[in-house]
């Protein structure tokens, strides 16, 4: 996929005058926020899961190769096949050599942000096999040739105006009097497609929300049920995860399953739990002839041990940009890569390099709403000013802002030198604002008076009419003979009220 | 008029407060410096205002500039460490010195502990009031409406949520009307609204559609750059909505023009 993270600024100012996109974002406002705050507060022990989903994961990436070794041990024992892919390009040949190994034509897919990471559609597709989008969000933006712009809700920036149209262009047998004006008539249209492609398919392929260790067992969680028949109904099924993916037991899986749906859409669990665990076994009724299990890297080994490792505690829930004041104005397009939001504003810079992705970390508010929603308790922020610091030592990023910072640092460091530029800037200041207490434009402040109006200081700084203040009443206080006062002043500087 | 206090200030009669008041209330408005030294004195702190004070360094901070954020954190430190409290009529400056300073200094140093040390007795201005202090009262009157916005630094970082809501609520004529969504972002984001004006901007004309829409004539927040972003909005948009730091209400000094008003 193409990547636009640097043209992040243009692709915002489209998004914002992109009436359409408005009006979807919305959806992301009101469609999460409430249900999630709901599902927290209803179960008393939420913020204990949230500590206890934390430690888990701290303790997996602690002894990531144990727990890797053990799952591959108890995956190979049950009949399937682990392939580790340490780039992008090792897993598309691998998955590519699967298909090829079966005569494959077609692919069904359920949701899996790691395809997308890797690219896996368009690959396959130049390669002769035919990849089918199962996952009904997924389905559309693949009729649309568009990449995602959510990690849950892959076509959350489409109206299902939008959806209905695109399903009448595509959908040649269509009868045009047919109802397609709810998403409930959208979803069996395209049950009615999907269906044929499930028999159809020679392989399916899904993601996993969870690589278990202690039983070989791949769990996914979907709403749509389009993960089972994916998985069950073709020759092979393939299991594409990233490392960070592990977690020691079921036990595990069962405690952070508690926080996941509810941090995503807010259900206490999602309507589909799916554990596989190998291939179909002699006496099965059905399921898949091979499994196999492909597990990415693709730079989060760099991760571990550096300031970024707690980013590898993410379940992709998406709860950061459910709750993120930038992407509800922007969406997840703009981001210009596969991961948006504050998550992706985090691991972005990891996988495709903060050169490519200087914009992500820097969009942010720092409210810290993402960080009081994450069920995994990843200091979002706190990451950001880590890729921050690191652009700041490369000398990434714009000029101008760097050097008005280094600035004002120059001054903030030398008290006496602050004391003159503030009081210089208080009295021009007050000056060009004159009589009617803000400016509308400004030199050096364009980016603040394009849109608001800028308040100018209402006297001379603080500090100034404190001391003539404490001046004063000094003054008055010799006058009453009252010594001593010198004297209390604590440090340096210290002026005694 | 403080009732039960901390544990911490029960022997002393008089605590010394050392002013942080920041460098926008410093420059832009220091009519709200004055009010924080009015509520800290009513309070019965002794209020000291060390004049080698510049800013917290968060621009610094947050722009990934450590070496220059560490050197102001060493002045703020030095030139505060001696008083029994640091009180800031900010959350968010606040929030740097309690939080981040320490953050600054390897483990095991000298400065790491002056650090962690200055972070125990820093406080935003409204919580200090009321959880330190045990101020239930301002004795303030205010006739008006107003809304209240939870800057996120105070709210997320330090929990201060009812606090300025328990204080506003004794005030004498004032009611308070609760906007929607008074816990996001106004889209200010110190350096953020300057680097990406148009984001800051869609963000804070939400912000302001939630504060028309409560009723309210005046706008309070605990933050000074939060509420010059969301003023300098309301008065572009023709809005006339006055806009003031609760720290001028909570001390009765709200006479003066609010916030980018031209002086009577």
């Amino acid at each position: 996929m193409q990547i636009t993270s640097p043209a992040f600024k243009d692709n915002a100012a489209s998004a914002l005058n992109n009436k359409t996109l408005q009006k979807a974002l919305l959806n992301v406002e009101r469609g999460f926020i409430d249900k999630r705050a709901k599902a927290a507060a209803g179960l008393p022990e939420f913020e204990r899961l949230r500590d206890d989903a934390r430690d888990i994961k701290n303790h997996t990436l602690a002894h990531l190769d144990l727990y890797l070794d053990a799952y591959e041990r108890r995956v190979t024992a049950s009949g399937g096949h682990v392939h580790w892919a340490e780039t992008a390009e090792d897993a598309r040949a691998i998955i590519l050599d699967i298909c090829r190994s079966l005569k494959a034509k077609t692919i069904t897919k359920s949701k899996s942000m790691v395809a997308e990471e890797i690219d896996l559609n368009d690959y396959l597709e130049d390669h002769g096999v035919r990849p089918v989008e199962t996952d009904l969000g997924e389905y559309i933006i693949q009729i649309r040739h568009e990449p995602p712009s959510h990690i849950i809700a892959p076509a959350v920036h489409l109206t299902k105006e939008q959806v209905a149209d695109d399903f009448r262009r595509v959908h040649g047998h269509l009868d045009p009097k047919r109802n397609l004006d709810e998403p409930v008539t959208l979803l069996s249209e395209a049950r009615t497609v999907l269906r044929e492609q499930f028999l159809a398919a020679d392989v399916g392929l899904t993601g996993a929300n969870f690589l278990v260790a202690e039983t070989g067992t791949s769990v996914i969680v979907t709403n749509e049920g389009n993960g089972d028949l994916t998985q069950t109904l073709p020759k092979a099924h393939i299991v594409l995860a990233s490392i960070e993916k592990v977690v020691p037991t079921l036990d595990d899986v069962a405690k952070i399953m508690r926080v996941l749906a509810r941090s995503a859409t807010g259900q206490e669990m999602s309507v589909y739990t799916t554990f596989s665990t190998g291939p179909r076994r002699e006496g099965d009724l059905d399921g898949p002839g091979e499994y196999h299990v492909v597990i990415l890297d693709n730079g989060r080994t760099a991760m571990l041990g550096t300031e970024f490792q707690d980013m590898l505690r993410c379940i992709r829930c998406g709860a950061c940009m459910n709750h993120c004041p930038v992407y509800h104005a922007v969406g997840g397009h703009a981001y210009g890569w596969v991961y948006p939001g504050p998550m992706g504003a985090v691991l972005t810079p990891t996988l495709i390099g903060v050169d490519n992705s200087g914009h992500l970390p820097n969009a942010s508010t720092f409210c810290g709403r993402c960080e009081s929603v994450c069920p995994m308790r990843i200091p979002l922020p706190k990451m950001m000013r880590h890729w921050r610091e690191r652009e700041f030592e490369k000398h990434l990023g714009a000029a101008v802002p760097r050097v008005a910072v280094r600035l004002w640092a120059a001054f903030a460091r030398r008290p006496l030198l602050y004391r003159l530029m503030v009081g210089a800037a208080s009295t021009a200041m007050r000056l060009i604002g004159g009589k009617k207490g803000r400016l509308s434009s400004m030199l050096l402040a364009g980016g603040w008076v394009k849109h608001r109006d800028l308040a100018v200081p209402t006297g001379r700084t603080f500090i100034d009419q404190w001391k003539a203040r404490q001046d004063d009443r000094e003054a008055a206080g010799h006058a009453a003979a009252k010594p001593g006062h010198a004297a209390a002043k604590p440090g340096h500087a210290g002026a005694k009220h | 008029m403080p009732s039960e206090r901390d544990p911490a200030v029960a022997g002393t009669t008089q605590p010394r407060v050392g002013l942080f008041v920041t460098c926008l209330v410093d420059l832009m408005r220091p009519e709200i410096g004055f009010a924080t030294v009015k509520l800290l004195e009513q309070a019965g702190c002794s209020v000291e205002v060390p004049e080698s004070q510049t800013c917290c360094g968060q621009p610094a901070y947050n722009s990934g500039d450590r070496a220059d954020a560490r050197a102001i954190a060493q002045n703020v430190i030095a030139a505060f460490e001696a008083y029994d409290f640091v009180v800031v009529p900010s959350g968010s400056c606040a929030g740097m010195i309690k939080l981040h300073y320490a953050e600054l200094f390897d483990e095991g140093t000298s400065w790491r502990a002056r650090a962690e040390s200055l972070s125990k007795k820093t406080f935003e201005l409204v919580s200090f009031l009321t959880d330190v202090m045990g101020v239930e009262t301002t004795g303030a009157r205010f006739a008006g409406t107003v809304t209240y916005h939870d800057s996120c630094s105070g709210l997320r970082e330090l929990g201060i949520r009812e606090q300025p809501r328990r204080l506003l609520a004794q005030v004498e004529g004032l009611e308070l009307k609760e906007m929607a969504q008074s816990d996001v972002c106004c889209g200010f984001g110190g350096t953020f609204c300057v680097k990406y004006p148009d984001i800051s901007n869609a963000i804070v004309e939400k912000k302001t559609a939630h504060i028309l829409a409560s009723g309210a004539t005046t706008l309070l927040a605990g933050d000074l750059g939060c509420l010059m972003n969301m003023a300098g909005k309301l008065q572009r948009q023709g809005r006339d909505i006055d806009v003031r730091h609760v720290a001028e209400v909570l001390a009765g000094m709200a006479d003066t023009p609010a916030i980018g008003k031209a002086k009577r």
